[in-house]
């Protein structure tokens, strides 16, 4: 009975799919009745001759009460998620490489958004009451680390999460925060991020996944991104929408491009999806509602072009530039696109930026997708900066204490931002900072020093609000929250903050405890910025889920370098004797002073009168024979020399003899 | 006769005058110190600034304070409530012009010279006490060669010159004030003055905790008097002699103790009241603290954070001692095992010690803090320098001790090689932690040595004094 039900599941679905219009319909009014899921992959040229692809996966689950617990194309594991720890929203990265804010824009909304530290981060926020939470965390990290193959329930003890008030998300109380900057990403954790896809890598925009040509980008980052209203008390919300997006750059080979070209080093390398990725999209994920490639063009990339059209014009009278992509004078695209966007309200002095879109529903396995971009001229562009480039970096040197100092510089970005704003008189650039530091980094507050252009200032001055939780050994993470307000004409700021290094027991060093310890990417947010990209009018920016994202007001973002500092190590091979001696020297303490004390008077007089040097005495012979030789002195027995004393003595150098010789061997041949 | 009196008198001021220059060079030291760059970074070094006495741990607890948050917040601050609000206002303050440190450093300054003072006046009233006992047992020609030596003035000069005392004030570290209150507490003993006995019995053990084992020794000065030679032995043997020689002697002899105007037993009145005054400072220190830990924690997490961070040993930050570097390599479930073990150390020799020693609390006393300040979680220079000072107190006695150069070259040497061993392992990172615990067990035995040795010299002393006693008896017999 199994089987045919199994079969009949797809035919149910390809059936949904027929009435997409109405779903989309439904969903344009805001609430989800079906589910759906869409495929997206975005690409960009990169100005340092890279290529950014971004591919982004939707799946929609309406409300359960509307819908039951049972899911055609939602990932169940993540809906039980959802229930069973009552997650509002969470967000999970995988990310190897660091984010290239000058060369790579951070400015839009893919750096603000999508841009990670390096490892693993993770951020949820409970529905539960308060003093829930972290339990609710604690078996979350659990149930992710089983779903993706990764240490993440090591964000379990106390020590590696916090719960950051305003600093990173205005959440008070439920929101938890966690990084492991040390983690390694690799395939093991993205297959089980592509199980979750409904058609998994088989088909669709996933095909293009190819494990060797994404792992060999300068960076990649894996996100998983999940809102739910379930806990909602209104009906009709948006129930849970997971957001899978995986972010590459890689550098296209541009050897095709070396004999064609003279001057093929001011050109930038010429590439497709199949000098990419080494694959086609040979049809769309047929689960998908919809399927779509965009090819993005940066600001600066089309101010650039459009330059060149004007050059152009005078030899070529062209009148529209994006539309006749043939006849781009930059480049030229090996696919007709679908259709073109332009950005709104982009900033005033600056050109929009462009979309293509391309539609993967005409492509099937007979008539491949495989996109290509060919330059045509050599073009130098930037992309748009945020308003300062945030940079943090170890001061001092030694393993006992140090600084960790954040530097700001401006850019021209804020420059030109600022100016415009100068007219309007005070004028403020404020910046927010989220740092968490582990507890072994003991930081002192109290140094917290402010220098702008340079110039120290007075920390009430530029610090706005800021609030602290000191780490406690061994329970908790050190968390600085901070707004600071610079003034605008401001070239560089810098905040410094000095650290006591701490001493770890043997058993909490990791294996190789030589590297050093991480501390986890300071956040730098910039709340008068917003990284919001405009490209319709009306409510059809919902068909797409990467311009519905793009459009969302978020404030531009960024994450600091992560920090290594290496801690002092003990001597991992000798606890025994470390044991054994301090305990030899508590021992003699005791032994010898209840010796002293135990000693009688009149038993000493005896003790001198029979001159017998028995167990007590020998010790203290020795001591003076000791203290003789210290002065100087020949040895002088106290006693008339007896034979036994002599006995003693010889008895003693042979010790002193043998003993030598053992260590002599020890040390030559040992 | 007066023209001797005359000479002794100008003697006696001649050496004050000395006593007065060299104090007053060493405050001059100190100040020369203070105004060196950036302090000789001597505030950061392991051997001075342990978790419990830096200062700057109370700058940070005191701006968490200041931000209306506990100051014990983080695990940056330990130390007591009070110290935090009489020093913490002046970390921050600051004169233009001076080293910012400048305020903390002469707070520390004028705690040492303080100690100086309340050990010169302790010592001399030893030497009274000491001296009158002598002659109470017509030993004059030992107390002859004694008026060479005040032992007050040696004490003090010894606490004010020792480098560890100078590394501690300059180096700004809280002990000289917990030092403050140890010797306020023997001071106060030896004068008879109940209640600042009390009240330094109460903040020693407040700002450090080990101090508690002090009361034995204050209520034993306060029992029986400052140190002398054992009084009640000396009755109990006449008693014996009684029997076989002439009882004459024997009278004479007690004749001479009911002179002295030292109790020849256990007084009980002024340790009750000292025990009344202990409890009533206790109550007091308590309710200050809880008032100014009040919005915060409360009391609870103030003891938790305080004596249960010096019991429990949770920083494992390198200093002198050895207790580090053992619990940083101990098995974890041997742990709570050895913390008993260390501390069990300390309170077993209390008995003993009390038992053998109880003619000589001041003696004892001294003997108590060497013993906490070798065993304790996390020990300072500035323990060492309190028992170097109060060493100079029984100058006389232990003038007899053994090894004391070989401790003095080992004591350099140990004070020379630690920094070197330190800097080699954090900053250089060519040699390892060993070499550093290398020699903070040297350290050890050495404090070691020192207990034993000068115990074992102070009651060869005292037998001493029997004999010679003994055989004055036995020449007045014959």
């Amino acid at each position: 009975m199994a089987l045919p039900l199994l079969l009949l599941r797809p035919i149910l679905l390809l059936s949904f799919l027929l009435f997409a219009p109405i779903i989309n319909f439904k969903a344009a009014l805001g609430s989800v009745t079906e589910e759906d899921f869409s495929e997206e992959l975005l690409l960009r040229p990169l100005p340092d001759r890279k290529v950014l692809a971004h591919f982004h996966f939707r799946s929609r689950a309406p409300h359960t009460s509307s819908n039951g617990r049972h899911h055609h194309l939602f990932p169940k594991a993540i809906s039980q998620l959802v229930q069973k720890f009552h997650v509002k929203e969470m967000e999970l990265s995988f990310t190897q490489g660091r984010w290239n804010y000058d060369r790579w824009g951070g400015f839009d909304p893919i750096s603000s958004n999508n841009a990670k530290p390096p490892g693993v981060e993770l951020w949820a926020v409970f529905d539960v009451p308060l003093e829930h939470v972290d339990d609710s965390w604690k078996n979350l990290t659990h149930a992710l680390s089983g779903l993706f193959c990764a240490s993440v329930n090591f964000l379990e003890s106390s020590t590696t999460y916090s719960a950051p008030e305003w600093g990173y998300r205005p959440a008070p109380g439920s929101l938890r925060y966690g990084t492991l900057p040390r983690e390694a990403v690799c395939t093991e954790n993205l297959t089980p991020w592509l199980k979750l896809l409904p058609c998994r890598d088989k088909a669709g925009l996933s095909a293009l996944m190819d494990r060797p040509s994404i792992y060999k980008g300068f960076y990649h980052s894996q996100r998983l991104r999940l809102t739910s209203s379930e806990f909602e008390s209104e009906e009709g919300g948006s129930g849970i929408v997971l957001q899978q997006t995986l972010t590459v750059v890689v550098q296209p080979d541009s050897e095709r491009n070396v004999m064609s070209y003279s001057h093929e080093t001011k050109l930038q390398p010429s590439w497709s999806l199949t000098s990419i990725f080494g694959r086609m999209v040979t049809g769309r994920c047929v689960l998908a509602k919809s399927s779509t490639v965009y090819l993005q063009l940066d600001r600066g990339l089309v101010g650039q072009l459009d330059y060149l059209q004007k050059e152009n014009e005078l030899s070529n009278a062209d009148k529209s530039v994006y539309e006749g992509f043939s006849s781009n004078p930059g480049f030229e695209l090996s696919v007709k696109p679908d259709r073109v966007l332009k950005e709104l309200n982009g900033f005033e002095k600056k050109t929009p930026s462009v979309v293509y879109e391309f539609y993967i529903e005409k492509y099937s396995e007979s008539r491949p997708f495989d996109l290509g971009l060919t330059w045509k001229l050599p073009v130098v562009w930037s992309c748009q900066k945020a308003p300062l480039h945030a940079s943090r970096f170890l001061m001092g040197s030694g393993n006992e204490r140090g600084a960790i100092a954040i530097s700001l510089r401006s850019t021209e970005v804020s420059d030109e931002l600022l100016h415009t704003d100068m007219s309007e008189g005070r004028c403020k650039l404020e910046v927010k900072v989220f740092q968490v530091v582990p507890w072994y980094i003991k930081v002192y507050f109290h140094t917290v020093r402010v220098y702008v252009n340079e110039q120290p200032q007075e920390v009430s001055d530029v610090v706005e609000k800021m609030r602290v939780s000191p780490s406690v050994d061994k329970v908790s993470p050190g968390v600085m929250e901070m707004v600071l307000k610079f003034p605008c004409g401001m070239k560089s700021a810098a905040i410094t903050l000095e650290f006591d290094k701490g001493f770890l027991h043997i058993d909490e060093y990791p294996p190789d405890a030589n590297q050093g310890f991480d501390i986890p990417a300071a956040i730098i947010c910039f709340p008068n910025f917003h990284t919001s990209m405009q490209f319709f009018t009306d409510k059809s920016v919902d068909r797409s889920s990467i311009l519905s994202k793009f459009q969302e007001n978020n404030a531009v973002l960024a994450y600091t370098e992560v920090l290594l500092v290496p801690l002092t190590t003990p001597d991992f091979s000798m606890p025994y004797n470390v044991i054994t001696i301090t305990c030899t020297v508590c021992a003699l303490y005791f032994g010898s002073l209840l010796n002293v004390l135990r000693k009688r008077v009149g038993e000493e007089e005896r003790s001198a009168k029979s001159k017998a040097t028995k167990e007590t005495g020998r010790l203290r012979q020795l001591l003076s024979r000791v203290s003789a030789k210290l002065r100087g002195r020949p040895f002088e027995l106290p006693q008339p020399p007896s034979n036994s004393s002599s006995f003693i003595s010889s008895k003693l150098i042979l010790f002193i003899l043998v003993a030598g010789i053992a260590v002599f061997w020890q040390v030559y041949f040992g | 006769m007066e023209v001797k009196e005359e000479q002794s008198t100008k003697r006696k001021k001649q050496k004050q005058g000395r006593f007065w220059t060299w104090v007053a060079a060493s405050v001059l030291f100190r100040l020369i110190l203070i105004y060196f760059p950036k302090n000789l970074n001597l505030s950061s070094r392991p051997e001075v600034s342990t978790p419990l006495t830096s200062l700057r741990r109370l700058a940070e607890g005191y701006w968490l304070k200041q931000s209306s948050m506990s100051p014990y917040a983080g695990s940056m601050y330990h130390g007591s409530p009070l110290l935090l609000s009489l020093l913490g206002p002046l970390t921050v303050k600051r004169i233009e012009g001076q080293p910012s440190h400048l305020l903390c450093s002469l707070v520390f300054v004028v705690a040492d010279i303080l100690n100086a003072m309340v050990i010169r006046a302790t010592g001399q009233t030893l030497q009274v006490a000491y001296r009158q006992s002598l002659k109470s047992l017509d030993l004059d020609t030992i107390s002859e060669s004694m008026e060479v030596l005040s032992s007050g003035d040696i004490a003090a000069l010894v606490y004010l010159w020792n480098p560890f005392t100078i590394v501690a004030c300059v180096g700004l570290s809280t002990s000289p004030i917990e030092n403050l209150a140890i010797i306020l507490a023997l001071y106060g003993a030896c004068k008879r003055m109940v209640p600042l006995a009390a009240f330094g019995w109460v903040m020693a053990t407040h700002l450090s905790l080990y101090p508690m084992i002090l009361i034995i020794p204050i209520i034993l000065l306060l029992g029986y008097g400052p140190d002398t030679p054992r009084k009640l032995l000396l009755m109990r043997r006449c008693g014996k002699v009684e029997d076989n020689s002439s009882s004459d002697s024997c009278q004479q002899q007690e004749k001479v103790i009911n002179q002295s105007d030292l109790p020849k037993v256990f007084a009980w009145g002024p340790p009750m009241l000292f025990l009344l005054w202990a409890i009533m400072w206790s109550v007091y220190v308590l309710l200050l603290c809880g008032i100014s830990v009040k919005q915060y924690g409360g009391l609870w997490e103030m003891f938790e954070r305080m004596y249960g961070f010096i019991l429990t040993v949770q920083d494992l930050s390198p200093n002198i001692g050895v207790l580090w570097y053992f619990f940083a390599e101990v098995f974890d479930f041997f742990r709570n095992f050895f913390l008993i073990v260390f501390h069990m150390n300390i309170l077993f020799m209390i008995f003993p010690l009390a038992i053998r020693l109880k003619h000589r609390p001041c003696f004892l006393a001294f003997v108590y803090i060497t013993i906490s300040s070798m065993l304790k979680s996390y020990p300072s220079v500035g323990d060492s320098a309190l028992y170097f000072g109060l060493l100079g107190w029984f100058v006389n006695e232990l003038s007899e001790m053994q090894f004391s150069f070989c401790l003095f070259s080992v004591y350099v040497g140990v004070s020379l090689l630690s920094p070197v061993m330190h800097n080699l392992w954090i900053w250089r990172g060519t040699g390892n932690a060993n070499f550093y615990f290398a020699t903070a067990i040297t350290y050890a035995c050495l404090q070691m040595v020192l207990v034993v040795e000068s115990v074992s010299a102070m009651l060869n002393h005292d037998r001493k004094l029997k004999k010679l006693t003994n055989a004055k008896l036995q020449n007045g017999k014959s």
